[in-house]
């Protein structure tokens, strides 16, 4: 144990299983993000998945649309320590959209409106583990949460999930991505609690 | 990264809401201007509070210092701001974060980057440790801090600010007060106008490298409108406190 504060009783003892090691619930959904919220138009958007062999898989806002689309029920864990039990998404599963990719590369670039990078291990992506996230609590995703669509990796900490999400490429190693080389985890799992480098 | 014991060594009343600490941590590896820590306090029955909170002072001392607002209904700030007291020891873990944070140009650079630093309330804080930097340093940059505030009462680091600019010709501190000015005060209190930001701040063709602190509405608004006046958001880097 630590130290203990001299007069700091704290507020609550109810631990919820459901909450990470030095996680604190939130209501509120904070925001962090590294720079300006970019504004980025359906009509432009495009997201694309790249391969090692230069294939690029590319849909329009309205392709992705006319895929399968499910609703995800989810905890996310914000490495500023909130957490918000029991959110509300619909997206499309990175599963479908890697159906066609074909690829040998274990790693994986997230690539994003407005330049910010992070990088994910494929298998964290697939299985029913990941998105293409266009909705949250029954409305389009707010900008500055990441809209119009961002990558929803829910059992990392929620820097993985990119917000105003571009593209993916395929990696050989894993290299780190913008907030990695800015002092965050290079896998970020908040159970281990693996906040910093 | 192992967490560290910091000593109160000094607290220092900033506004009525608010004060800052210094704190003594013999195993500090140093910091660079803006960076954070995250603080964790801990209660009899092993009950653990962590939140992060920016430096107000940078370099390899092993000084640091904070400057923390009360959240009247908050968990850890208020214990901070009113029970703290010299003496104390407190746990923390740092430097954090390798973005927002400024560094002195190196000598003899031909054109240093001018610096528009933009603070709402307790986003002061690694903006000061910007300035301070900025002042011991040979920069040549010039630094400009629009500081929006509540009132006149709410301003951290009132005289230094006011010292520091005397001292340099390179800073030039532009305050807003969004509930009540000082006496005589040429605009109403209110937000930051488009024509403050245009008035005040280092326009988008000087290219300045913007720092933008403070509740995370302020930064979300603001950042908005600087992209929209033209700056390049890679010049425009953030730190959300939280909040609404
Ligand atoms: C990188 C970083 C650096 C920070 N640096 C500083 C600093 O230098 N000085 C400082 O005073 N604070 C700073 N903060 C904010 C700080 O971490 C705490 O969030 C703040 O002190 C409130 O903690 P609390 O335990 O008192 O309140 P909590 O018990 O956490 O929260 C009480 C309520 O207030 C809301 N809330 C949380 N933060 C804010 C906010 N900033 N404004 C309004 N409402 C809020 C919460 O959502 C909650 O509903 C920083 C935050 C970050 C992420």
């Amino acid at each position: 144990m630590g130290i203990v504060s001299r007069a700091f009783s704290g507020r609550s003892r109810e631990h919820d299983p459901n909450l990470p090691p030095g996680q604190y619930l939130t209501e509120d959904f904070p925001v962090l993000s590294a720079g300006p919220t970019p504004e980025v138009d359906t009509a432009d958007w495009e997201f694309t998945i790249r391969s090692e062999s230069g294939q690029v898989h590319r849909w329009s806002w309205d392709e992705l649309h006319a895929l399968p689309i499910d609703d995800v029920g989810t905890d996310i864990h914000c490495v500023t320590r909130w957490s918000k039990l029991g959110t509300s998404w619909r997206g499309v599963s990175l599963d479908t959209l890697f159906a066609d990719v074909d690829t040998s590369f274990e790693y994986v670039m997230a690539h994003s409106y407005g330049g910010y990078t992070t990088n994910v291990p494929l298998d964290d992506l697939l299985d029913g583990k990941a998105w293409i996230a266009f909705e949250f609590d029954g409305e389009g995703l707010e900008p500055e949460h990441g809209g119009p669509a961002r990558l929803l990796v829910p059992h990392l900490y929620f820097w993985k999930s990119a917000k105003w999400i571009r593209g993916l490429v395929m990696m050989e190693d894993d290299d780190p991505g913008f907030w990695e080389q800015n002092g965050y985890h290079i896998y970020g799992d908040p159970w281990l609690e693996q906040r910093y480098w | 990264m192992d967490w560290e014991v910091g000593t109160v060594i000094e607290t220092s009343t900033q506004t009525p809401t608010a004060r800052s600490l210094t704190l003594d941590v013999p195993s500090w590896p140093g910091n660079i201007a803006g960076q954070h820590i995250d603080l964790r306090l801990t209660a009899e029955d092993g009950y653990t509070a962590v939140r992060s909170y920016s430096l107000a002072s940078s370099g390899p001392d092993s000084r640091l210092e904070l400057a923390v607002d009360k959240l009247p209904t908050g968990e850890v700030s208020p214990y901070l701001v009113d029970v703290a007291l010299p003496g104390d020891q407190l746990e923390l873990r740092g430097p954090l974060g390798g973005w927002f944070v400024w560094r002195p140009e190196e000598p003899g650079s031909v054109q240093p980057v001018a610096v528009q630093l933009i603070a709402g309330g307790s986003g002061i804080v690694p903006l000061m440790a910007m300035i301070r930097s900025h002042a011991v340093s040979a920069s040549l940059a010039p630094f400009r801090l629009l500081y929006s505030v509540r009132t006149p009462d709410d301003v951290f680091y009132a005289e230094e600010l006011a010292r520091l600019e005397k001292e340099s010709d390179l800073l030039a501190v532009t305050y807003v007060y969004t509930r009540r000015t000082p006496p005589g005060w040429p605009v109403p209190a209110g937000r930051i106008t488009d024509s403050a930001l245009e008035s005040a701040a280092f326009p988008a063709t000087d290219a300045p490298a913007v720092f933008v602190c403070g509740p995370t509405g302020f930064v979300e608004n603001l950042a908005t409108r600087l992209v929209a006046l033209g700056h390049d958001p890679a010049d425009v880097k953030t730190e959300r406190f939280g909040g609404a």
